[in-house]
């Protein structure tokens, strides 16, 4: 399995864990962000610290540290 | 006629303050900063025959208090008396705004659905059947959309119709799992005919959410023996169905479940995604390359704008207030109520007001990157390199807000969740050297590096604020306020135009605001500075003086004169007592007892540093910055290592009273403006002592 961190732009997965806790977890939930979630890469930042997603259709910006917790399976 | 509380819920981005504005037209009373509503706004108006109050709560995507805003909107939910909630929900981002609407669900409250922005959902194709979903969620369903003000009055005669009607009950439904225990547990209640206000099924939804309240009460009940081996019965049925011990989780997947549903069932005729706008505009703007570029142009712009068009109403009004004061004094006479008027509180208040225009443009300027929704793309562009420094991407909107007025940016800070990051960023605000402190800087600069080195030295100011502020940052995170980072999650709202008159509200309200402060805080500093500089009182040396004056051969000798008995009186004036008591402090740094006097002045308003100086250099007050002799005195008077090394103190030490008084209240006591005073002021002094023996070296 991938990390969400190993998928470049344009690339699309599907979620298939997400090793967070308590808040973090909720909000990614409250965002649409879950298990079987599809989303796709958007746009990374320079240096690759943070990364543009679309879940559904919202656009959401991760940090790469975050995106490292989640699981993926591509596309 | 009882009054009609509405709370007004939703999701960030989703439009609730156009809506708001829609709703109540110009009956608006307060505006806020769209997307950075800390605080909950009301607003009160009337319609049909009842008296309505609107409370706008700050936009939350679930209701679990993630960050401090969030929290003001949860707390309001569960704690405060209302009669009906307006859930606002973006019409082209269905499920996932939905989500916060089967929580909203759960409350039991009398509740409308406002499905805004549905021309926008119409022009991307979309379709939503709105009785259909009426008939899903149990409640009301309406469509509006506050940028073209259609469905608003439908949506206020449903809200008043709802509000007249006994509570219906809502559809929530869970799934069959989830039922099925609830099911088990509600019956058990029922069979030991256990009663309560809540019913059977509430009951026991609680127990399963594991509600704290709830279990507390059960508790206590004697039912509570056989009930919990049901409940661990339960519960173990769920964790194995769900392969997950967390209740929180099962309970969101359930919720996310339910929307979906809900969408399927009404969701129709549906395009492809059609963020295509937004995207095309985002390969520019976040641009791996350029995305950095563009955004310091856009902001090297704002604050060209801020400064050049700013200083030309701020010459009108500044005018304005020489004149007022001058009329003051022929209406009041030379004596002490004239004095206290014109000299302490028009020159006062007047310094302050001077600056409207700049903090106008400033905010107009924050406001559309803001509502635009840029704000989130820069987040985006500098987390990584804020991140390096301790700080957080979303302390980028309380840093920038904080080279306008440090006021609001410490209010903004609010929208950072972790506290310590939030810690962090409030202890760094200071140095963004705020508006009050440029008549410092342009004053000095002026004086001292020359008019064609002055602008350069502003920038470099300016700059080194704030680079020294990203240290400071990395320096607290590394040993004061240490711990794990926030999370960097955020949404990314569509690029939307804004509505002209919700910006126009914003930007009315925050003057209002402004012009409050001035005229009460200022106004209420500039009358104590003029009476410690006016007293104790010393007829013999007054008079004295005046016979000096009065026997002066000619205009200028008595101008000295006059100049000398100021100086001397003020020596002798309370202020002057102090600054000379504390100097020593100042001296390493090459300051004589007068800058002591005004930099102790500016913690009250940063404003007040140069018109103290005016005073203290024998001028007379109402100097202001632009004044040629007050230069020349300054270049006569100080030496250009002191000149340097105070302009670095006013680059660090304590941001004026009402910031720090709004700074104690944001992060949580006057324990943390003690470590600020120490900090700033540490930092500060060994600063300017480095400037100044650096400067003595090479000068």
């Amino acid at each position: 399995m991938k990390a969400l961190s190993d998928l470049n732009a344009g690339e699309k997965g599907k979620v298939k864990k997400i090793d967070a806790e308590g808040e973090l977890k909720q909000r990614l939930f409250s965002l649409g962000l879950r298990k079987g979630s599809l989303l796709e890469v958007k746009a990374m930042s320079m240096a690759k610290s943070t990364m543009e997603i679309e879940v559904g259709t919202t656009l959401l910006a991760l940090r790469f540290e975050e995106a490292k917790r989640i699981g993926i399976e591509t596309l | 006629m009882n009054e009609l509380i509405i709370a007004l819920v939703g999701q960030p981005n989703v439009g609730k303050s156009m809506l708001i504005n829609s709703i109540a037209d110009a009956r608006l009373k307060v505006g806020n900063f769209s997307g950075v509503t800390v605080e909950k706004a009301e607003v009160n108006f009337s319609a049909q025959g009842h008296s309505i109050k609107i409370v706008d709560l700050p936009g939350t995507y679930s209701l679990n208090d993630y960050t401090q805003d969030e929290r003001v909107t949860k707390d309001f939910l569960q704690n405060e008396h209302y009669d009906l909630i307006i859930n606002v929900v973006d019409a082209t981002n269905l499920e996932r705004n939905l989500y916060l609407t089967t929580q909203l669900l759960e409350l039991g409250k009398k509740m409308i659905v406002a499905l805004n922005m549905m021309d926008e959902a119409h022009k991307e194709g979309q379709c939503i059947d709105h009785e259909q979903l009426s008939s899903i969620l149990g409640v009301p369903c309406v469509k509006v959309s506050a940028a073209t003000k259609r469905g608003i009055g439908k949506l206020l005669n449903r809200a008043i119709d709802v509000s007249l009607f006994p509570l219906e009950k809502s559809k929530l439904i869970y799934s069959d799992v989830v039922e099925e225990e609830i099911g088990k547990l509600a019956s058990f209640l029922d069979r030991k005919h256990y009663a309560s206000r809540l019913s059977s099924r509430e009951i026991a939804l609680r127990l399963l959410q594991e509600d704290p309240a709830t279990y507390r009460k059960m508790h206590e009940e004697p039912i509570w023996v056989e009930l919990s081996s049901f409940l661990k019965e339960a519960l173990e049925h769920l964790y194995v169905h769900y392969e997950t011990k967390d209740v929180a989780e099962i309970f969101a997947e359930e919720r996310a479940a339910f929307a979906k549903g809900a969408v399927v069932e009404t969701l129709s005729c549906k395009k492809c995604t059609s963020q295509t706008l937004t995207q095309k505009i985002d390969t520019v703007l976040i641009h791996p390359v350029y995305g950095i570029p563009i955004f310091f142009f856009l902001m090297w712009s704002l604050f060209q704008l801020t400064f050049t068009l700013g200083s030309i109403p701020m010459d009108w009004i500044d005018a304005f207030f020489v004149a007022l004061g001058n009329y003051a004094k022929t209406v009041f006479g030379e004596g002490e109520l004239g004095s206290i008027i014109a000299d302490g509180a028009i020159s006062g208040v007047g310094a302050v007001v001077m600056f409207l225009p700049n903090i106008v443009i400033l905010f107009l300027g924050i406001a559309l990157l803001e509502t635009t929704g840029y704000m989130a793309r820069v987040a985006f562009l500098l987390d990584g390199f804020f991140h390096r420094f301790g700080l957080h991407g979303k302390s980028f909107i309380p840093l920038v807000t904080g080279f306008g007025c440090s006021v609001p940016a410490y209010m903004s800070a609010r929208t950072l969740k972790n506290d310590k990051d939030r810690l962090i960023t409030l202890f760094i605000i200071g140095f963004m050297s705020c508006g009050a402190k440029l008549p410092v800087y342009v004053l000095f600069a002026g004086a001292f590096f020359g008019q064609e080195h002055a602008g350069n030295a502003l920038f470099a100011i300016y700059l080194a604020g704030a680079f020294i502020g990203l240290l400071a940052a990395k320096f607290l995170k590394r040993f004061v306020f240490k711990g794990a980072d926030e999370p960097f999650v955020m949404e990314m709202p569509k690029y939307r135009l804004p509505s002209l008159k919700l910006i126009w509200h914003t930007v009315v309200s925050k003057a209002i605001m402004y012009l409050q402060k001035a005229g009460t805080f200022i106004l209420a500093a500039s009358l104590l500075i003029w009476f410690a500089s006016n007293y104790p009182k010393y007829p013999d040396l007054e008079a004295s003086f005046d016979q000096k004056i009065e026997q002066a051969s000619n205009a200028s000798l008595k101008v000295e004169y006059e100049n000398e008995k100021s100086k001397v009186l003020l020596e002798k004036s309370f202020l002057g007592k102090i600054g000379k008591s504390t100097d020593w402090l100042f001296t390493p740094l090459g300051f004589d007892w007068k800058m002591t006097v005004a930099l102790e002045s500016g913690l009250a308003a940063k404003e007040v540093v140069v018109s103290t100086l005016g005073v203290l250099y024998a001028l007379g007050s109402g100097v202001d910055e632009g004044n040629e002799s007050l230069i020349a005195e300054l270049q006569k008077q100080i030496p250009l290592a002191s000149a340097v090394s105070f302009m670095i103190f006013v680059m660090f030490y304590l941001p004026c009273l009402a910031a720090s008084i709004v700074f104690t209240k944001e992060s949580g006591g006057y324990k943390y403006l003690a470590y600020l005073f120490v900090f700033t002021t540490i930092i500060a002094w060994v600063l300017a002592f480095i400037g100044y023996r650096v400067t003595l070296l090479f000068s």
